[in-house]
């Protein structure tokens, strides 16, 4: 991006998606990005400076959450945008599209108690090496909406292993006060991870939904500061 | 040729909708209902030459995109 420009965001629509244009919203809102929709049947992400993919019920959750959508022509775009180090951020589908695309690690299963969930859950900080947290403090405790049936993130064990000593928990669920207790995770999710990162930490997946808490007049402006430590990090790249 | 899929979520791998279940059985007097795992069932037409590699088949389908190995386990076989 160069001084001056906006960033340019392409927010990726499946069938299904349903959170496509909150996010463009939100991004414009946060940061005035010039964002764009980009239907999943082509391969042209336009560029982007950040891809995202949005929550919704991506061909109606057939088969596995976000199963089908990994299959669809634009994720082979996405992978390329991926694997040269361009920030990806999954949100609720997008986090389970990402997961059975293999380019997060692990899976969400239903929640453990076997409802659909749709209520604010605070979410702590974890490590702030990736695009989405580098202006954030570890430890910071972020308040976001969860919508969802499936978020309860598990991986093998070795998985975990790999994932631990990879610093690649961005999100754990937490109380008010930033504590790990049983009754703050909603979903039963291994560990109380909300979100991942990849190994190489520029693509972030999180069950919860910064996009719809990202302004003030909505009552709360949390998930806006994801959007701004990524535009933030654009602009020392570009400097 | 037929063959059938069947996924189910791994041991281990916690399963409510398996566990209510087994609730339900119990509570309809069924005795000593233990584990229970609800899975999916696919049934799949498929062109191969004998019961071998229609079964070949229905393995690599559920590889690449019937059964998510990180949360479920799967059985291949041929109906006929």
């Amino acid at each position: 991006m160069s001084s001056g420009a906006r960033p340019r965001v392409s927010v990726v629509l499946f069938p299904g998606s349903n959170c496509d244009h909150d996010a463009v919203h939100a991004v414009e809102t946060a940061i005035g990005a010039d964002a764009r929709l980009v239907w999943h049947d082509g391969t042209d992400l336009g560029r982007p400076d950040l891809v995202v993919l949005p929550g919704g019920f991506s061909y109606g959750d057939y088969l596995r959450c976000g199963a089908l959508a990994r299959f669809s022509p634009v994720m082979d775009s996405v992978r390329d945008f991926a694997a040269s180090g361009g920030p990806v951020l999954g949100i609720c589908n997008g986090f389970q599209v990402l997961c059975e695309a293999g380019l997060l690690p692990g899976a969400l299963l239903a929640n453990s108690g076997q409802r659909f969930l749709c209520q604010d859950v605070h979410v702590r900080v974890e490590t702030i090496r990736t695009p989405f947290t580098s202006d954030l403090t570890k430890g910071d405790v972020l308040r976001l909406p969860i919508a969802h049936g499936d978020g309860n993130w598990r991986a093998e064990e070795a998985t975990w292993d790999d994932v631990v000593a990879h610093d690649q928990v961005v999100f754990r669920y937490c109380d008010a006060a930033g504590e790990r207790v049983a009754s703050a995770n909603p979903n039963g999710s291994h560990d109380d991870v909300a979100g991942v990162c990849n190994r190489a930490r520029n693509v972030v997946g999180l069950m919860p939904h910064p996009e719809r808490a990202s302004e003030e007049i909505l009552g709360n402006a949390d998930g806006a500061r994801l959007f701004r430590s990524f535009a933030s990090g654009l602009l020392g790249r570009s400097a | 040729m037929k063959v059938q899929v069947t996924v189910v979520p791994k041991s281990g791998v916690l399963d409510p909708q398996g566990k209510a279940i087994a609730g339900a059985l119990t509570r309809l007097g069924f005795p000593g209902v233990g584990d229970v795992r609800a899975g999916k069932v696919f049934r799949v037409e498929v062109e191969a030459k004998d019961a071998a590699e229609a079964k070949a088949l229905a393995e690599q389908m559920a590889v690449k995109l019937l059964c998510n190995p990180v949360i479920e386990e799967f059985e291949a076989e041929v109906l006929g």
